[in-house]
């Protein structure tokens, strides 16, 4: 591995530990949802980096993709109930 | 107080057990005997270009049909707890959904749909496959969940998606043992060329089968959850 993507990977792990951060928190769910989902993204991108390509895509399209509109759909879902 | 101590105490040991992990990791020079082993034999007994693939369909097909299982069973679950709760007809009004998701999942659906059937058709050339092939179909229903929340799947349309794939993916495995070397063994159709799209024996089937399955078994899920009205 070279010294940028060394460099990019640290970056990148920082940016997951922080955005991880911004999730636990911040007060807006849908704030921390969205950092959640970030969160799994940057992961994607890690794992693309560490030549895994399968590992990444899955990453990608279930916890960044999948996760994050499954937790939306269900605040709408909770938010839906409560105004009754 | 002493529960926050105790939260940092563990997260402390936690980073202490990762930093003697890190400090003490060396890169391998060259890979290990089952890692040459596939390196080396994959493209001329399986004909798989993506490797990764070979490994998941073929060598260890068995463990494959084994996690299709486990999350057959998780969607079956969700299915059967949450039946019960459907019965009472739907009391809340969703809001409408606004134009942009409106018009946006009328135009991504189709689209998503058809990246998810490109990722697993061509599981064996590129990265990807069935397992992500069929979440990328399965956020295609979300989306169209979270457009409409009181739109209808056809139930019996999944399980029907759901049950052929299943059996076809056996029947294939099963021919794998009588036709060539072992259960789930592709080579009893041609390997053909290596790198062009009807290659690798049975993969492409039996990857496009996965996806399927897959993808009905998130979407039963979903539809699960979201028909589960006041409970």
């Amino acid at each position: 591995m070279n010294t940028l993507l060394f460099a990019m990977s640290i970056l990148l792990s920082l940016a997951m530990i922080g955005a991880a951060f911004v999730a636990i928190r911040v007060k807006r769910i849908s704030m921390a949802i969205l950092a959640a989902g970030l969160v799994s993204l940057l992961a994607s991108v890690l794992f693309l980096f560490l030549a895994a390509p399968d590992v990444a895509m899955t990453e990608a399209a279930i916890g960044s993709g999948l996760t994050t509109f499954l937790f939306f759909f269900v605040l709408a879902r909770i938010r839906g109930e409560k105004r009754d | 107080m002493i529960k926050r101590l105790s939260v940092s105490l563990i997260l402390a040991s936690l980073g202490l057990i990762f930093v003697a992990l890190l400090l003490g990791y060396s890169p391998d020079e060259e890979l290990n005997v089952t890692g040459r082993y596939y390196a080396e034999h994959t493209a001329e007994d399986i004909g798989a270009a993506n490797i990764v693939t070979a490994i998941i369909v073929t060598y260890r097909g068995l463990d494959t049909l084994g996690e299709v299982t486990v999350l057959f069973l998780t969607a079956s679950i969700v299915g059967l707890v949450l039946a019960r709760q459907s019965k009472n007809t739907p009391t809340i009004q969703a809001e409408p959904a606004g134009e942009l998701l409106n018009i946006g999942s009328r135009l991504l659906v189709p689209l998503i749909l058809i990246l998810g059937a490109y990722v697993f058709i061509n599981g064996h050339l590129t990265p990807g496959g069935g397992f992500q092939g069929g979440a990328i179909i399965a956020s295609a229903t979300l989306l169209m969940l979270l457009t409409d929340p009181m739109r209808r799947f056809s139930h019996r349309l999944i399980a029907i998606i759901e049950s052929i794939a299943g059996l076809f993916f056996v029947t294939i495995g099963l021919l794998g043992i009588f036709l060539a070397g072992g259960f789930l063994d592709n080579r009893f159709m041609p390997i053909g060329e290596f790198g062009s799209l009807f290659s690798a024996g049975a993969i492409p089937i039996i990857y496009s089968l996965i996806g399927l399955k897959v993808g009905a078994e998130f979407s039963s899920m979903l539809v699960s959850l979201s028909e589960a009205e006041d409970s």
